[in-house]
């Protein structure tokens, strides 16, 4: 009876805490997505032609997030039928978008006009620990090119 | 020292190429951040204390292959690639890896 109590209150925190978490991030990423609008990212190997001489430094931008407890439960249930396991999905989006979003923060800080050649890597860092699954890091590098400053 | 994840930077030219230079560092969490990070496992959301060990230990990797690059007598590093793989349990491995060249 009491582990079915634990079940329960700690599936209702995870869907309320994971929801309150998950929406208050998206409003962060949406805000800074706009106003960072102005920095191109190129996945180009190659600097865009125009520029005669600049600066280049590497930016990069990780972040580190987990699933919810509630959220687990529901791709535990989804592995049983198959098919998209939507609550993956925003998990990944969002700690993609906040590691893109990081390292345009970074190139901002040093007056980048462009980011060329972002790659984004994405690792489970907790494989193989039972059940803990569910962290994943994400991280966002590439080149930041701004003006040449003598 | 330059370093880019592009090949070539406009207005200098590569006058010499060292290789492949290298950094990695093997780090573990320690268990105040895994019970953190387990309460996350049940609410969700980032897991701040992991964001900063990863990065600094990318940081870490990144100065020595920088050291190996000023060993060769290189200014700059191209084409830098980053990697990350959990070695084992609790233990992830970052690796940084580039091409040390003199640049003009």
């Amino acid at each position: 009876m009491i582990d079915v109590a634990i079940f329960l209150s700690l599936l209702i925190s995870g869907y309320l805490f994971g929801q309150f978490f998950e929406r208050r991030h998206y409003r962060s990423i949406i805000e800074r997505e706009k106003n960072t609008l102005h920095i191109p990212l190129l996945t180009l190997k190659t600097t865009p032609s125009g520029l005669k001489r600049c600066d280049a430094a590497l930016v990069t931008g990780n972040v580190v997030v987990s699933v919810d407890y509630f959220k687990r439960f529901l791709a535990g249930l989804r592995a049983i039928v198959g098919g998209r396991v939507k609550s993956y999905e925003s998990l990944v989006d969002r700690a993609r978008r906040e590691a893109i979003l990081r390292m345009k923060e970074q190139a901002i800080d040093q007056g980048a006009v462009v980011v060329t050649n972002v790659r984004i890597e994405t690792s489970s860092i907790s494989k193989g620990q039972g059940n803990a699954i569910g962290s994943i890091e994400v991280l966002a590098y590439g080149t930041a090119i701004s003006p040449y400053r003598p | 020292m330059i370093i880019t994840n592009v090949e070539t930077i406009p207005g200098k030219t590569v006058s010499r190429h060292f290789g492949l230079v290298q950094g990695n560092t093997i780090r573990a969490k320690h268990v105040g951040r895994d019970i953190m990070a387990s309460l996350k496992n049940i609410f969700g959301g980032e897991l701040t204390g992991y964001t900063e060990l990863l990065s600094e230990s990318r940081d870490e990797a990144t100065d020595r292959m920088v050291a190996q690059a000023e060993a060769l007598g290189a200014n700059a590093i191209l084409n830098v690639r980053f990697s990350t793989s959990s070695v084992t349990q609790g233990a992830a491995e970052l690796y940084a890896y580039g091409t040390a060249v003199l640049l003009e």
